[in-house]
């Protein structure tokens, strides 16, 4: 992958210091720059801890003042989120309380859309959205793993293993998508449409970076990964059926059964046994979780209202 | 905090008002008498009946009522 067409002045700034490893051309000040900006900024500087760009110097990663500009907008965004996602006091019995937190999330879905009403290219145009996050599916949530104590840890590697193809290359999670992209004639390189993405993608990607990356953050990221997993398998079914109606590939269709299957198994581990563990283990993370969690819904809730109205002005 | 030195890890376990996981490699045979075998580390066996993906819990039983849900 290269580095990201800019976006605004940040964007154009940090592009300019990633080429050249100069870092006098950042902006002092990011709050002038617009919420586009920002995010792919951020989006840039996360991506040189996972895959990194063909273009730019791998040294770069732990540059400080690329670290400074990280944080500044990293604690921008997490004060965004914690004003919007504020969760409710946390409620017993633990489990019960999170799925209820979950199932009452009322949110608007890509997935219904799919399945009843969608062109063959809207559902083209989402699948290359979804690339950011499915070709590096469950990454994010690996960085959580050596920051747990014994029990939440073992469970997270239960359910990471499935996601991982539990050991074989050809059923990892990310690769299923590739074949799947591959099948309907999509660009299957990592990040290959990063250049497409609405703001609210990048937002999405950004906020599973941002919780995987801190310790601190750790009980956001496994509340995060709760919420996911538990608004997945009915909306992956219905995916499943948009695709077949409209005669997509059997390999892209497969991607979403299998997420049927895998995460009717994964929402029980997620919610029960890894975020339960980690909140018998640490009770002051109960609430970090429940943010994490409305996070994820709120963040998928903005990107399928944003979708939405673009479509139907479409019509 | 002391951590435990035996944790419960258990091969079945029953979730409220959801499917039964059962850890390992199983092959678990369906109302019609068809035999599946279990692909994952862990497996959700359908409790309340209405899941399509049968033997396999496909989320339907979020669905259903309360006094339907197992
Ligand atoms: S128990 Fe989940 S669908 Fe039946
Ligand atoms: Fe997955
Ligand atoms: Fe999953």
């Amino acid at each position: 992958m290269r580095i990201p067409k800019a976006r605004g002045e940040l964007s154009e700034a940090l592009a300019a210091v990633l080429h050249d490893g100069a870092t006098t051309a950042l902006p002092a000040d990011v709050d002038a720059t617009d919420e586009t900006d920002r995010q792919l900024s951020l989006w840039t500087l996360y991506e040189l801890s996972y895959r990194g760009f063909d273009d730019v110097d791998d040294e770069l990663e732990w540059q400080p003042e690329l670290l400074t500009l990280r944080r500044t907008l990293e604690r921008r965004f997490e004060a965004e989120l914690r004003e919007a996602f504020a969760p409710p006091e946390p409620a017993e019995p633990f489990a019960d309380a999170l799925f209820a937190l979950i199932e009452g999330f009322d949110g608007a879905s890509v997935a219904s859309f799919v399945q009843r009403d969608a062109t063959a290219e809207q559902t083209l145009e989402l699948l290359r959205y979804r690339t950011i996050y499915h070709l590096k599916e469950a990454d994010p949530t690996a960085w959580v793993v050596p920051r747990l104590t014994t029990g939440p840890k073992a469970a997270l590697m239960e359910l990471q293993y499935d996601e991982y193809g539990c050991g074989d290359p050809n059923r990892l999670h990310s690769h299923l998508f590739v074949r799947g992209l591959e099948a309907t004639g999509l660009r299957s390189e990592y990040g290959a449409y990063i250049d497409d993405v609405p703001v609210e993608v990048l937002a999405q990607n950004n906020a599973m970076s941002l919780f995987g990356l801190h310790r601190r953050l750790r009980g956001a990221a496994l509340g995060h990964l709760a919420a996911f997993e538990a608004t997945s398998s009915l909306p992956s079914r219905r995916m499943a059926q948009g695709l077949e109606r409209l005669g997509l590939p059997a390999e892209m269709i497969a991607y979403y059964e299998e997420h049927v299957e895998a995460d009717a198994v994964h929402e029980q581990l997620a919610v029960r046994t890894i975020c339960g563990a980690l909140v018998s283990d640490e009770p002051a993370q109960a609430g970090e979780v429940a943010f994490g969690a409305l996070a994820c819904l709120g963040l998928e809730d903005r990107f399928a209202r944003r979708m939405l109205a673009d479509w139907s002005a479409e019509t | 905090m002391t951590e435990p030195i035996e944790f419960d890890h258990p091969d079945v376990v029953l979730c409220p008002g959801g499917p039964l996981l059962l850890r390992g490699d199983h092959v678990v045979e369906d109302a019609d008498g068809t035999p599946h075998r279990t692909t994952r580390p862990v497996s959700a066996v359908c409790r309340c009946g209405k899941s399509a993906d049968q033997p396999w819990c496909d989320g339907t039983h979020k669905v259903l009522p309360d006094k339907l849900r197992p």
